[in-house]
Formats: C-alpha cells, structure tokens, sequence
C-alpha cells in the first residue's frame, strides 16, 4: 500500500520531493540569523573568560572586556593555580584541584557500584516493599538539601566522620542515588526478560548474572551516570562547604573563596583563569561525551 | 512454591537475601535520611534550638519570627520574581531555539554543542563569569559608554532593585540549553504526518506549532516545568558566587537563609523553620504534578 503512494508522484512527471530552497530565503536568513545571534550569546562569557585571562592587570584598568589581549600573558594562569590565596594560605587552585578528584573519583565509583546494583535488584529481584522504598527515594529527591542537611550532618558527627573526605564521599553517594538508581533500573527493567530467565535456569544466582550478564550489557549507561556524576560532583558548593573542613575544600569552594574573598586587590585576570580552570573537566567531559552527556541529562526527565 | 509448609514465616525474610542486601543502602537512605531527616528537621522546626538541637517546642514561634524578618521576606520576593521570569523565559527561549533547530538546519550539532556547554560547568562559574561581564566599572556598562553613550546605565549587581535580574541572565544562560534539549527531543517525537496534514490544510506554521504542536507536546513541558521548578527553589550557589547575597540583601534567596542560619549565625531553629517553608514550597509545586501524572486515574498512558 505504501508503495503505492511513494510510486504516485512519479506517474505525475511532475518535480519530485520537497521544492529546494534558495540558500538565502528570507526564512533561512532569520533561522540562522536567530541561531548566530543565540550563539553569539552562549559563547561570549567562554570567550571574555579566555580574553580576560590572558592579559595583564594594566590592559584590564585600560581596555574594554571584549577586546581581544595585545600581548598575551600566561601568568595569571600560572598565579590561579599554584599562589592565588585564600584567606591564610597562598598555594592556589591547585589544592582544590586535587581535593576535587579525591571526593570526585571514590565518589562515582561508590555512588555508581551501589546504585547499578540496586537498580538490578528492583528491576530483576523485586522483594516486597521494594517499589516502596524506591518510591520514597524518587520522590526524595525532590526534597530540598536544604531540608536533610543538619541530619545528615548530626548522623556523620555520631560516626565520626563530619568533615572528612569519606563523610562527603557517603553524602554525595546518598544524593546521587535517587536518579542512579533509576536510571539502572529503568534501563535492566528494559533488557529482555528471557535472558534473565535463561540464566537462572542454568542455575545463575544473584551476583552471578549481575557480574556475567548484567554488568556486560549495561557498559553504555555506566558511561551515562558516570557522566552524569562526574560533572555534578565536581561542580557541586553546597556540599562541599556543609561537611568538609577548610583544608579538604574541594575546587569551586575554593575558587568562590579565591575570587569573593575582600582583601587585597582584585587581579580580575588571576579570578578568570581560575575561573576557566575550575571550568575545565565539565567541559572537557561534556566536549568528549557529545550525545552521552545529552542522553544523561535527558535522564533526568526519564519518568520511572 | 513459596507456600511450602517446611519454609515458615521466619524465613520469609531469608528468601531473595542478595537483592535485599544489595538493596540496604537504598533502604537505609530512603528511610533514615529522607524521610527521617525531613521528618527531624519538620519536628525540630518547632522548637527553640539555637547552637544545638533542644527539643523544647515553641510552637510556631520560629515561623512567626521568619516571616517576621526582612531578609526572609526579601528572599521570598527575590524567589518569587527569579522563578517566574525563569519559568517564562527558559521555556520560551528553549522552545523557540528547539523549533530553529528542528527545521533541518545545517551544523544542528555545532549549535546544540554550543548552546548547552553552559550547562556542564557549575553555577559558581557561571556567577563568577557573569559578575565579571556585569561589572560596572570594566564590564558592558563601560564598554558601551566607551563607544560614545556616556550616560548608559546597565548596572544589576549593585542596584538593589534589580539585582534579582543580573542574577537571572546568568541562571537563563546556564539553564536555556537543557530546555532546549528537551524540548528538541520533544519535538523530534512528534509524527510527521501532524506536519504534513497541516500543511495539506493549508495552515501557517507558527498557528500550526501554537494550536497542535504545543498542546501536544504538554507532558514535555510539564516534566520541563517540574525540573525547571524544583532546580528554581534550590537556587544558592549562584547567588553567592555572583553577589554573595548583596548589595545589603538585596538578592538574598531562601536557599542562602537557611545555610547562613543554621552554619553561621547557629541559630538553628530559624535554619530548620526556614528550610521547612522551602519544603512546602516544593510540595506546592510537586503535589499537584505528582496527582495528575500518576494519581488522578489512568486516563492518559
């Protein structure tokens, strides 16, 4: 039947497909005029950042923010990452900077292991009252940090770990949950069930078929979630300055601390380079992963 | 099978252990932290904690006291206006950048790669950024006065009256491209053949995109308007990356109260009353969504 209606228009002798459209219609030159403009918009501040960061102190006082640098200086990058100070100390970003991927790396690893096992176990393994917790959890976490920071905080001081590295690493597993779980659920609950059925004929247990079968197929949405909490991790202040100490402040606490801190001159060079540099691993995940940073963010508005 | 007589009651609990194991965090986390730790910060919200949590109840004292606060209510002003302009524009500029980039365009992965890079960096980088560009005394401000417009006058974060917009610029942009992204998405699962018989019928696109497409697309907006919102009400680290609350109190959000009552001025019961408002906030807005998406009969699938 269809291909009936696809032959008609051949019969017509008549052009075929769409009329192709002059480069430079009227309705091309406002799409993309819209576009450029929207572009334009996007990429301003990435470009006065990198413009900013490369000029001297002097060129600043003189010129205007958008111009590009006369002579290009890489000494506020330089200042940003090993001697910019915050309050007492004077070793920069860099402290940060390690500090991020100390909470960072344990971080994905934990939230991820417990959150894709989970998922396996409520989309394969229901028990009762499974879907009630799961529940409770999704809609956890639509709930304010706001609202569960001081019991979280009372429950870390009670074993001992407010302020260290492993108090937050357990914070940012708890708060990764909610969307991890769901995003492996969803995603075994969508594998054909056969397969699981298969192997527990074969007398597959648990671990089994989580390790052998699961865990093999499901490698695409461990690359989403750990997009996913790469970047929120890293880009995470809240956090960051609720249950660490001062010495363990992970990168953008530092960098608020570098840039809002009142003495001194401001060395709006140093500020962006510190700025670009705390910016440096989203981007650079978000330029690598293209359409899987989009599929993870997109999970978000995945309903269960 | 699983009646069998010889695995009685007690072992009702043994049977399908790894998945309840492997299911213990989750429990304790569903359990102990958020519903219990909402429920503590609620119950202790009505009591007269200062340095520590007292449970010596007050009654609502600590609600009469918050409303009772200038900053509290300036927050609440700041949040009210922040979220409805951010409500409104992100979804406009997200649904008309998504139609742009659905008319079969040329470089459609350049422009969406360029229009959500905001969206993976922090909002501590983009209020620093944008504190940069508004500053006024190197910022556009001066830039534009520099081309001749001596008396122009574009100055939001240190105009109390209109500090809350400096802070929206920074949030639109940051936040435009994931709107964009759902919307395209959206609009991608629409079936070519709405677009065709509107066509036949001889129908304008944009009547055809505000009468058919839009209404179509209201479980799209309706998830972007609930993950819009509740990203809204949790504002905090760009305001205090980009004003730190000031000029005065001008952009104070309830996000930052609640932080700087409970850490700083250890006042905690001011800290929890706050927070527990933010909660009702929240429910405000979920409730209703969460009745008519999975409550109120299945009359949709």
């Amino acid at each position: 039947m269809s291909d009936i209606a696809i032959n008609k228009p051949v019969a017509m002798a008549g052009p075929r497909g769409k009329r192709p459209r002059p480069l430079f219609s009227p309705r091309n030159i406002m799409i993309y005029g819209t576009l450029f403009v929207a572009a334009a918009y996007y990429l301003l501040p990435l470009y006065v950042m990198v413009v900013t960061s490369l000029k001297g102190m002097p060129e600043i006082r003189l010129g205007n923010i958008f111009s590009p640098p006369m002579e290009i200086t890489f000494e506020p990058w330089v200042k940003a990452w090993a001697t910019a100070c915050t309050g007492l100390n004077c070793d920069g970003l860099s402290r940060g900077f390690w500090n991020s991927v100390r909470i960072t790396i344990p971080s994905v690893v934990v939230s991820i292991a417990i959150a894709s096992v989970n998922g396996y176990a409520l989309a394969n393994w229901r028990f009762k009252g499974s879907e009630l917790f799961f529940s409770i959890l999704v809609v956890g976490a639509f709930i304010p940090y706001q609202v569960m920071i001081y019991p979280i905080v009372i429950v870390l001081r009670e074993m001992g770990i407010y302020g260290t590295l492993t108090g937050l690493i357990i914070v940012h597993t708890i708060f990764g949950m909610p969307i991890l779980t769901l995003l492996f659920r969803n995603y075994f609950a969508s594998l054909p069930e056969e397969l699981f059925k298969a192997a527990r004929i074969d007398g597959a247990g648990f671990w089994a078929i989580y390790f052998q079968i699961m865990l093999p197929m499901a490698l695409p949405i461990f690359v989403v979630a750990m997009i996913l909490q790469v970047t929120g991790i890293w880009n995470d202040f809240l956090f960051g300055v609720v249950f660490t100490r001062p010495e363990y402040y992970p990168m953008t606490v530092q960098l608020n601390n570098i840039v809002n801190s009142v003495q001194g001159v401001k060395e709006y060079n140093v500020n962006m380079a510190a700025t670009i540099l705390t910016g440096a691993v989203p981007l650079i995940v978000y330029f690598v992963s293209g359409r899987l940073f989009v599929r993870g963010i997109a999970a978000g508005a995945v309903k269960g | 099978m699983t009646g069998q007589a010889k695995a009685g009651r007690p072992n009702q609990l043994l049977r399908n252990l790894n998945a309840k194991i492997a299911s213990i965090p989750m429990i304790l986390t569903a359990v102990v932290i958020f519903f219990g730790g909402t429920l503590w910060t609620v119950l202790y919200s009505f009591t007269n904690s200062k340095l520590l949590p007292r449970l010596k109840f007050v009654g609502f004292d600590q609600y009469e006291r918050l409303w009772a606060a200038p900053r509290w209510v300036i927050s609440i002003e700041n949040l009210a206006i922040y979220g409805f302009f951010s409500l409104i524009f992100s979804l406009v500029i997200g649904f008309v950048l998504a139609a742009l980039m659905d008319q079969k365009i040329r470089f459609e992965n350049t422009f969406r790669t360029i229009f959500l890079y905001p969206f993976a960096l922090s909002f501590i980088v983009t209020g620093l950024v944008w504190q940069w560009i508004l500053n006024p005394e190197f910022g556009v401000q001066s830039v534009v006065r520099s081309l001749g417009w001596t008396s122009f006058v574009f100055d939001p974060l240190y105009t109390p009256s209109i500090v809350i917009y400096g802070i929206l610029i920074a949030a639109l942009w940051q936040g435009t491209g994931l709107v964009m992204c759902l919307m395209l998405a959206g609009l991608r699962g629409i079936d070519e053949d709405i677009w065709k018989a509107s066509r036949v019928d001889g129908i304008p696109t944009w009547k055809t995109y505000l009468l058919i497409i839009i209404p179509m697309m209201r479980p799209v907006f309706i998830t972007t308007l609930v993950i819009i919102a509740s990203g809204i009400v949790k504002v905090y680290d760009l305001v205090v990356a980009q004003t730190s609350g000031g000029p005065g109190i001008a952009s104070e959000v309830p996000a930052k109260y609640v932080y700087d009552y409970m850490f700083q001025a250890q006042n905690l019961g001011q800290g929890f009353a706050a927070s527990t408002m933010m909660l009702v906030t929240v429910a405000i807005i979920i409730v209703p969504w969460a009745y008519l998406e999975f409550g109120g009969g299945r009359k949709r699938v």
